[in-house]
């Protein structure tokens, strides 16, 4: 009887069987940003910054680890109802992760190129679909400062039909709920988060100045990949 | 036009005669004491809650009824007007905003906090089981409303019982029938410039400090009238 306990006994903690291994769920971590979080000063300070990336863009990722444990155990176990009951938390924290990640790329200091407007291929296509660079930056701030409570607006490129979009989600729903095919070039953070302390309830101020502190060289390479 | 401070929400409170801040039972002329809920809220906090983003859903609402059928209707009734059984009209918004951030201003006084007593003691034991199983569940109604919004304690006449609700954005539970009875503002402009990205404690603060249970018994003594 003994040596039955023991064959049926779980491994230690830590010690995972190879099969076990294969089970277990990636983790996600916070991403580096590329510059200070004093570099896109005066544009956006570093103050909200540092919050924006230590603790809203980590609260997300930590919290979408943890849905992401719980979905797996929960499939598991074959239990329905808690997979259910986890998709707003994976969609909202989840989406969360993948927005923020896109936004510490495409911004940039002055010095190192933010806010200079897109050449080549990009450049064309916004002045094809939209007439013109001021004519996307002013749709998409009347968009961004119409938009209500928490919320993103972007400049996407429908992949399938090679061609640009400017959308908004509501809270952190990714730009790829709007369409599956659409790609984000650039994504305008306008949760109360990304701005108020610098800005307060002047939304329009915030969405004037982060265009001097846009990525447009991240946005030209992410759109020659799908547009070669 | 009503004084500041003895305002009613469904008669004085019409947009159009102006604005107005929070009332309390002291009778204090709140609109130029921006620090009464100090140090739990700060002044500067209420300089920009209530003076600039509650002012603008008031003085955008009146534009947008100007010279409309909504204009010189109540409040309520322009909520659940442009409601609109869900595809909200363009006023929405604004009127919705106004509304809660009055109701807002209500429920809060200085030296809040405390427990509740009475009748209005009677039903959260009645309904959650206890004081602390209420605070637990309403603390994290308030944490989980994902984005911007508002958590309630709300009194439902078809059945006679209290509910939690979690609105998103400007919704809010007249829409569903129900009484607000007691709500927090959870939109990030409300809690940011005191607490950052630290909601929970917030809405501790609120809690322990702020809420006017006061206002919550008046507001269930009329809903059970």
């Amino acid at each position: 009887m003994a040596l039955r306990n023991l064959m049926t006994k779980k491994p230690f903690a830590g010690i995972l069987t190879f099969r076990q291994q294969l089970r277990c769920v990636q983790t996600f971590s916070l991403p580096d940003l590329s510059y200070d979080y004093g570099a896109l000063e005066p544009a956006i300070s570093g103050e909200i910054m540092q919050l924006h990336h230590q603790k809203h863009h980590q609260t997300y990722i930590t919290n979408y680890n943890n849905a992401l444990q719980q979905l797996h155990d929960s499939i598991n176990k074959g239990d329905s109802p808690t997979v259910a009951k986890l998709q707003g938390a994976i969609k909202f924290n989840g989406g969360g992760h993948i927005n923020h990640s896109v936004f510490w790329k495409n911004l940039a200091p002055t010095r190192e190129g933010g806010g200079e407007p897109p050449k080549g291929s990009l450049g064309s296509a916004i002045d094809t679909n939209f007439g013109s660079l001021e004519a996307v930056i002013q749709k998409m701030n009347a968009e961004g400062a119409a938009l209500q409570g928490s919320g993103w607006v972007w400049l996407g490129l429908d992949k399938e039909l090679k061609r640009l979009v400017i959308e908004t989600t509501a809270n952190q729903d990714p730009l790829v709920i709007k369409g599956p095919n659409l790609v984000p070039l650039l994504g305008i953070d306008v949760w109360e988060h990304a701005y108020y302390l610098q800005y307060k309830n002047v939304k329009p101020d915030y969405l004037k100045n982060i265009w001097k502190v846009m990525n447009w060289k991240y946005a030209a390479e992410v759109y020659e990949k799908e547009c070669p | 036009m009503a004084a500041a401070n003895s305002l009613s929400l469904t008669s004085a409170f019409l947009p159009r005669h102006g604005f107005h801040g929070p009332s309390h039972n002291q009778n204090v002329q709140l609109s130029t004491q921006k620090d009464a809920l100090e140090p739990h809220m700060s002044s500067r906090t209420f300089e920009f809650h209530w003076g600039k983003h509650h002012r603008a859903y008031v003085d955008n609402l009146n534009k947008q009824i100007d010279g409309t059928e909504l204009d010189g209707k109540t409040l309520e009734d322009i909520i659940l007007i442009t409601y609109n059984k869900g595809s909200p009209l363009p006023a929405f918004n604004n009127a919705a905003q106004a509304w809660n951030h009055q109701f807002f201003w209500e429920s809060m006084k200085p030296n809040g906090g405390g427990e509740p007593s009475g009748k209005l003691l009677e039903l959260i034991n009645r309904d959650f089981g206890s004081y602390d199983t209420f605070v637990k569940e309403f603390k994290a109604a308030a944490a989980t409303q994902f984005g911007s919004g508002w958590a309630w304690l709300a009194y439902k006449p078809e059945d006679k019982k209290l509910a939690l609700v979690k609105t998103p954005n400007a919704e809010n539970p007249l829409v569903l029938g129900y009484t607000a009875l007691l709500t927090i503002d959870v939109w990030e402009h409300a809690y940011y410039l005191d607490f950052q990205n630290r909601r929970p404690d917030y809405i501790s603060i609120f809690m322990e400090k702020l809420v006017s249970w006061e206002a919550v018994s008046s507001r269930l003594k009329t809903a059970t009238a």
